[in-house]
């Protein structure tokens, strides 16, 4: 259900200031959102000041130095720092995006950090993903076949292969998903971007033979139709995949066996 | 433990616009204004039927400064809504999902629903004699 603003609960406020040590010449202030599960307090925005010229070049950097140096409370996921684990998305300055492939010299202003919007924040920046994860385990995402399994593996030709470039290389960050104002709304029945995108990886696989059953599954006002094809999905992808279209994708796959 | 009271991250509060849910949004907003366009123009065809008095009311109505206003949000709507349709169009055969394709439609369909707007002004007002 639409509704524009945040619950009573949910609204930050002011938080800590921690300015930068004394002699920082080359400083960026970090407003970094922080939630105690503990205290029952509501989220707060803390400034956190900090000097570039010891710090590496990305956002995450900046994070992992604000964890060492200054708040070791400060809580966030961070896994492989180069953007192929997904665990660091966070919307920052404005938009969804992973934390170790944005380099901080892109963001004019203060550098503002939230976690990935409109989803249930366990604490600071680390939001509960379980939902997204039952949609991904509704979609079924493993290779399905009434075929007898050969000795070997399914073989499939180059062609066949090329038409998975795109998707196989989702890291299921959830940025996409987040960035959705129709997932916003509807999150609870609408599969969203991502699942979608990974739905029509198995969709468009020559060795998936479920592919009418996945349709069946798809076919619905809500689960693929709710997409109204706004295209923040795609507009803000760190991979520079295009979940969009994968959707528009699954929508022509509908109806062209109608 | 489930901590039931969790509170919900921001999203519209926080989020940039972006060019692909503004002009979403916008997609919207004039398909809800043309739809109650359509009543406001049923309004004047229905007041001519009435009689000389009715219509001249209907005409009184539109020609109010505020009348012109919403029949200028109209015309612009119905400039809107026509070209980002096309865009839809466009998505449903598939073309036009790549990033840049999506940016150069958008700003097309932006200049487009303004300058047809501003032509239609022009033009409407130099046939009604200024």
């Amino acid at each position: 259900m639409v509704e524009l603003t945040l619950p009573a609960n949910s609204r930050p406020t002011e938080g800590k200031s921690f300015p930068a040590e004394a002699g920082a010449s080359n400083v960026k202030t970090f407003k970094v959102y922080r939630y105690d599960p503990d205290s029952g307090d509501n989220p707060r925005i803390d400034s956190f000041e900090v000097d570039l010229d010891k710090c590496g070049p990305m956002v995450l950097d900046a994070l992992i130095k604000i964890k060492n140096e200054v708040d070791s409370t400060l809580t966030f996921r961070r896994s492989c720092r180069e953007g192929v684990c997904g665990s660091c998305a966070f919307n920052i300055d404005g938009a969804n995006t992973l934390a170790c492939t944005k380099p901080i010299s892109e963001i004019s202003g203060d550098v503002k950090i939230y976690p990935l919007p409109h989803m249930p924040v366990i604490k600071d920046l680390v939001p509960d993903l379980n939902g997204p994860y039952a949609q991904y385990r509704a979609i079924e995402p493993w290779l399905q076949a009434d075929t007898p399994a050969p000795n070997r593996e399914r073989l499939q030709s180059r062609d066949d292969r090329a038409k998975l470039d795109g998707l196989w290389e989702c890291i299921l960050c959830f940025c996409c998903q987040t960035s959705c104002p129709s997932y916003w709304w509807n999150g609870d029945r609408y599969m969203g971007p991502a699942i979608l995108l990974q739905a029509y990886r198995w969709i468009a696989d020559s060795r998936d033979e479920a592919t009418g059953k996945r349709l069946d599954s798809l076919n619905d006002g809500f689960r693929l139709f709710r997409c109204h094809t706004i295209m923040n999905c795609t507009n803000t992808c760190p991979k520079s995949l295009n979940p969009g279209q994968a959707i528009g994708k699954i929508k022509e796959a509908v109806f062209q066996r109608l | 433990m489930a901590n039931t009271n969790r509170p919900l991250s921001p999203h519209l509060q926080v989020y940039r616009p972006q060019i692909t849910s503004i002009l979403s949004i916008t997609h919207r907003i004039t398909g809800v204004a043309l739809t109650g366009g359509a009543v406001l123009f049923s309004y004047w065809i229905m007041a001519a039927t009435y009689g000389p008095e009715a219509f001249a009311r209907a005409q009184a109505v539109f020609g109010s400064w505020f009348g012109q206003l919403v029949l200028w949000g109209m015309v612009f709507s119905l400039f809107f809504h026509l070209g980002n349709g096309i865009r839809h169009l466009g998505w449903d055969i598939g073309w036009g999902y790549e990033l840049d394709k999506l940016r150069t439609s958008g700003w097309l369909t932006v200049v487009f629903a303004v300058a047809m707007t501003v032509l239609t002004l022009v033009v409407a007002y130099a046939a009604a004699g200024g």
